[in-house]
């Protein structure tokens, strides 16, 4: 693309990544949470892919260090689904403790990030898995259509 | 031949799929709401959250979010073994 | 203005989205639009999930400055979220076995390609 584009994209991707991650974080206040907040992290990518082209992004957005954060968003969440069974599998067990305790009052409320318990956790890993995971796909299938193949 | 029956079956199914609709499901903004009337009571207190979607997708109904986690990782592999090189070896 | 609507308006749209996609999946030869036909049934299954847990004149699930206190029903928007990201993972793979099957037989017809080459 031309010079006028990859510029605008190079200075757009900072305020889409800290928009995706002010969803994610936020996924138990606002509307939002894991899946939409990697799904806009993603959308970021393909930004990037589309104005700068596969070859370049190659580079520094490789494939091996794409799968390692999307393996260890699933290692988190399923670790954080194991930590409690002492009572249940899935249960929440930092309600009332220290870290991310906090108990919202009951009604209509102004929200505090300091609640909800293993619930944000959760949100982080399973973001970082769709946004790992459908960048993989869409650099994937960019290269493939693009006459070179993914390499090794 | 077979699109005379491809024609027939989609038009009886559509029918029956309209007739359905319109005067065998329940009327319109009046659901049943035993589960969510507890879940929205009590989702403050015992999930500590104030999404109750977020509550009810980690929290309530966690082992569907674990499924659809497990069907985005098959997916993600799948699509990235496709769409690998293939290495022919040519042997003389 | 939902309550204006004569009867179970929402059902039968997802019904008639249902029907375009069948008919797409029945009668098309195109692969790409087969896989089009796929992603349609996908969204006309996710609009009649989100129709059947409406309360009329209720707000969002979400106790953070909410107007009122009457809220549509949660556990079916949750539903709906998973069936969304499962249709995108689902239609990348699809996708993909697309580009495979071109490189491999040169045509995108679904008749024409169906011969086994070599």
């Amino acid at each position: 693309m031309s010079k006028i584009v990859r510029t605008v994209a190079n200075q757009l991707i900072l305020f889409v990544v800290i928009f995706g991650l002010y969803v994610i974080i936020q996924g138990h206040v606002t509307p939002g949470g894991g899946f939409q907040g990697g799904a806009i992290i993603a959308s970021g990518a393909v930004l990037l892919i589309v104005a700068s082209g596969s070859q370049e992004i190659k580079t520094w957005l490789r494939e091996r260090r794409l799968s390692v954060v999307e393996s260890s968003g699933a290692l988190l969440f399923i670790l954080l689904a194991f930590a409690g069974i002492g009572t249940v599998f899935f249960f929440n067990f930092l309600v009332g403790s220290r870290l991310f305790g906090g108990i919202p009052p009951v009604g209509p409320n102004p929200g505090d990030v300091w609640t909800g318990g293993v619930i944000p956790l959760m949100n982080l890993g399973v973001g970082l898995k769709v946004m790992a995971g459908l960048s993989a796909v869409v650099l994937a299938l960019a290269l493939f259509s693009g006459g070179e193949e993914l390499e090794e | 031949m077979r699109q005379f029956f491809g024609w027939l079956s989609l038009v009886v199914l559509m029918v029956f799929l309209v007739i359905g609709a319109l005067f065998i499901m329940r009327p319109f903004g009046e659901p049943p709401s035993v589960m969510d009337d507890y879940i929205i009571d009590n989702a403050q207190e015992e999930a500590a959250s104030n999404n109750v979607v977020a509550a009810v997708l980690f929290d309530y109904r966690g082992f569907d979010t674990l499924g659809e986690a497990t069907v985005l990782f098959a997916a993600v592999t799948g699509a990235l073994l496709v769409l690998r090189a293939s290495h022919k070896k040519e042997e003389t | 203005m939902i309550h204006s609507l004569p009867g179970n308006f929402p059902f039968v749209a997802a019904v008639v989205l249902l029907g375009i996609g069948l008919y797409i999946l029945i009668f098309r030869r195109n692969l790409i639009k087969i896989v089009m036909g796929i992603a349609i049934l996908g969204s006309s299954i996710n609009l009649f999930l989100i129709t059947l847990g409406y309360r009329i004149d209720g707000d969002a699930p979400i106790y953070t400055e909410v107007p009122s206190e009457l809220m549509v029903l949660p556990v079916v928007q949750a539903l709906t979220l998973t069936n969304i990201v499962i249709g995108v993972a689902t239609s990348a793979l699809i996708l993909s076995l697309v580009i495979r099957i071109y490189r491999h037989t040169g045509t995108l017809d679904s008749v024409k390609s169906r011969r086994m080459k070599g």
